[in-house]
């Protein structure tokens, strides 16, 4: 074999490798998310937002189904969904560390929530147009999804912003403990920058300003103030976490974990 | 805010286009914006329609259960009221 098939066959190993990392990335946000916000159940301020966070709980929850499945798909090593949800450690997982950050108070759910809709929003309508098909067609139902969720989010950032003196400081506190998880939406490293060279992706250079536009109206349609940019130590999608996410997978995996292969 | 706060919403869902609005229940909701958000989180989970209304249940007005009698009883011996009385053609299929 020559040394140029060898290091053409290393490249689409590369390529491949990246290929799932990346899909595994959109699920790890997704599924994470999805699960700090059934969290909610049974403790909501009211029925009906109870509801409303159970239904996008398990809109997020079916992305990450198709995407995990995919993931393992193109990791070619038999990993099913549940495989992928279950059986990984913290350090596997390669979500947005914002996904990950505790519920807290309403006013954190929401900030969260909004911050990821804003940014799940520009993501899924680019995804949409993606050169890979599957992606594209997930990235299709992920969109109308995530349109309401975006909307719910946002409507309740500008009641609660621009409502009571309380209502108001609990939400700015809320974004100023949860803007330094922000950059790694937008800050790309060398598997976003290698899948948008192939068209899989967007470019995230080129998708941070819309990000950024959308978040700023909002903010100031809630009469809030837009925090500094900070220093950036996490990096969830390469799997480094903070100490959240090990507690949220120790329920989450509790029984697979305990009695591996348990079905209903 | 405190769910006791906000006011009563009436919720109407019409199941298919071409059907009427049917009320299926009721949302609490801080105004008419949100009352159609809650609306559409509790009662369309299961794709139970393609249009919903809301009102104020403060602003429907109902008759007085103290007046059935009144308003009601009129009707009960008035069978003629019923198109029962009409022999149907054999030729007429569908009526």
């Amino acid at each position: 074999m020559s040394a140029t098939t060898k290091s053409s066959e290393a490249t689409a190993q590369l390529q491949q490798e990246a290929h799932w990392r990346y899909v595994l990335r959109l699920a790890d946000t997704s599924l994470v998310l999805g699960q700090r916000l059934a969290e909610w159940i049974g403790h909501a301020p009211a029925l009906e937002e109870e509801l409303a966070l159970a239904n996008i709980s398990l809109d997020l929850i079916g992305q990450a189904r198709l995407l995990l499945t995919y993931a393992g798909e193109l990791e070619g090593r038999g990993h099913d969904e549940d495989a992928l949800a279950f059986l990984r450690d913290a350090p596997e997982f390669c979500n947005l560390a914002l996904a990950e950050q505790p519920n807290g108070d309403f006013a954190h759910t929401l900030v969260r929530q909004w911050l990821i809709d804003a940014w799940q929003l520009e993501m899924y309508a680019a995804l949409e147009h993606s050169s890979d098909t599957r992606l594209a067609a997930i990235a299709a139902k992920a969109l109308r999804e995530t349109r309401y969720h975006y909307r719910f989010s946002r409507g309740w950032l500008i009641r609660l912003g621009d409502g009571t003196a309380e209502s108001h400081e609990r939400m700015q506190r809320a974004l100023d403990a949860l803007w330094r998880f922000t950059a790694e939406l937008i800050t790309p490293d060398q598997i976003d920058e290698h899948m948008s060279e192939r068209g899989i992706a967007p470019s995230l250079p080129e998708l941070a300003p819309r990000w950024s536009a959308r978040v700023e109206e909002d903010v100031r349609m809630a009469s809030l103030a837009r925090p500094a940019a900070q220093p950036y130590p996490w990096h969830g999608k390469r799997g480094v976490h903070t100490e959240h996410l090990g507690h949220l997978l120790g329920e989450m995996q509790h029984l697979q974990r305990t009695y591996p292969g348990a079905r209903w | 805010m405190s769910e006791a706060d906000w006011p009563l919403f009436e919720v109407f869902i019409r199941s298919r286009s071409g059907l009427e609005h049917k009320h299926v229940g009721s949302v609490h909701a801080a105004d008419a914006g949100m009352a159609i958000e809650h609306a559409r989180d509790v009662y369309t989970r299961r794709q139970e329609g393609v249009s919903l209304w809301v009102v104020r249940s403060a602003d429907i007005v109902a008759s007085d259960p103290e007046e059935a009698d009144a308003l009601f009883e009129p009707a009960r011996d008035k069978v003629y009221r019923h198109p029962t009385f009409y022999a149907i053609p054999e030729e007429v299929k569908n009526l």
